[in-house]
């Protein structure tokens, strides 16, 4: 667990500095705080998840598909993406080029007692998104690799997987509502005019 | 250019492709599966229209988060499955039924008429009740004659009345798979 020392509150506004140019679909749990703190609460550009576990890449791709000269982002947990990793090769098979994903791993489940996720024990998920067949892949384990990988997060011309690995301290305290219906009106409305 | 539907070929049952209509006709601009022969002719098509997207999935579960997405964005999606996936989508069907996104699945049966394949008897004995348990309406279809209207009620139910709803296709209408 040595390489997990970055801090999420730091590096996430340094891989995202303009959050309002993307529409964000956040994982449950930690990705959701973080994204919440980052684009206040009550932002319109993003939809974060309390449950679906699994569902927060597949759902930022189908926004992607929708909306292709918008820059779509997934933000999700390590444990969040484990659930569902096959959906990596189905974002790899469409490569939609306005669309990525940072994973933000603390190599634990943060939410339920803070148990070791695989993880936290042999697995990479750089890895795993390589070999789905995902093109752009960087990982951030020290403040070094910031800079790169963010230029990739703005540039943004090919789908990209950003393994961002940070430490297990818990993202920022936030309230935001879990009510799935009235988010998606809030983004619906500020994205379509229409509910 | 409009991509140009092809005839079916003499011999072929015609509701595959005029049911492929109807669902671009209703604006569907994304297709997502997992393979199945009861959906070839819908997969096929989309995958030859430029149109559309056209979406392999691993698990059906991504095709559920995937239409919320999709929705999010102002297109509209369905997810083709064998009735063995509908398994794979129990928990994720509660983000459409929480936040009242439209869902569309199209599900082709196995495990109900004349099936002779027993690990398919399973997930098609409870494929509806299952469903129905986590508050999808099911609309199930016999009769090539009943495709394309209860396909099209089902896109009113799910994109104008913000409801999931799956069309289960059965083996009386696509016929079993013969196992010797």
């Amino acid at each position: 667990m040595s390489d997990f020392v970055l801090d999420r509150g730091e590096v996430i506004p340094k891989l995202i500095e303009n959050p309002q140019d993307y529409l964000i679909v956040t994982g449950l749990a930690g990705t959701a705080r973080d994204i919440a703190n980052l684009c206040g609460a009550e932002g319109s550009n993003y939809y974060s998840m309390a449950g679906a576990m699994g569902g927060a890449v597949p759902m930022a791709l189908g926004l992607a598909l929708a909306q292709p000269n918008r820059k779509v982002l997934c933000v999700t947990g390590d444990g969040e993406l484990l659930m569902n990793v096959g959906a990596l090769a189905t974002v790899a098979v469409m490569n939609p080029s306005n669309f990525g994903i940072i994973c933000v791993d603390n190599g634990h489940y943060g939410e339920t007692g803070n148990q070791v996720s695989h993880t936290g024990h042999t697995t990479d998920l750089s890895v795993m998104a390589q070999g789905a067949g995902i093109k752009q892949v960087r990982t951030v384990a020290q403040d070094s690799d910031i800079a790169d990988a963010a230029a990739m997060v703005k540039g943004g011309n090919a789908t990209f997987f950003v393994h961002l690995k940070v430490n297990d301290t818990p993202p920022a305290r936030i309230k935001r509502s879990l009510d799935a219906n009235y988010t998606k009106t809030v983004f619906r409305k500020a994205l379509l005019g229409e509910v | 250019m409009p991509f140009d539907i092809p005839a079916p070929p003499p011999g072929d049952p015609t509701w595959p492709y005029a049911l492929y209509k109807l669902l671009k006709d209703a604006g569907v601009t994304q297709f997502s599966y997992v393979p199945d022969a009861g959906h070839r002719v819908l997969i096929d098509l989309s995958l030859a229209d430029p149109d559309v997207h056209s979406i392999p999935l691993t698990s059906e579960e991504e095709g559920v988060a995937m239409a919320a997405g999709a929705n999010l964005g102002g297109e509209k999606h369905v997810l083709l499955m064998q009735s063995s996936g509908a398994g794979n989508c129990i928990n994720m069907l509660s983000l459409p039924r929480l936040g009242k996104f439209p869902f569309l699945t199209i599900l082709s049966m196995r495990g109900d008429f004349g099936e002779g394949n027993p690990w398919q008897m399973p997930m098609g004995k409870s494929v509806q009740p299952v469903l129905e348990a986590c508050d999808v309406v099911c609309l199930r279809v016999e009769k090539p004659e009943e495709v394309i209207p209860t396909v099209d009620a089902a896109l009113t139910m799910a994109f104008q009345s913000q409801e999931s709803v799956a069309v289960l296709l059965s083996q009386k209408l696509i016929g079993a798979k013969k196992f010797a």
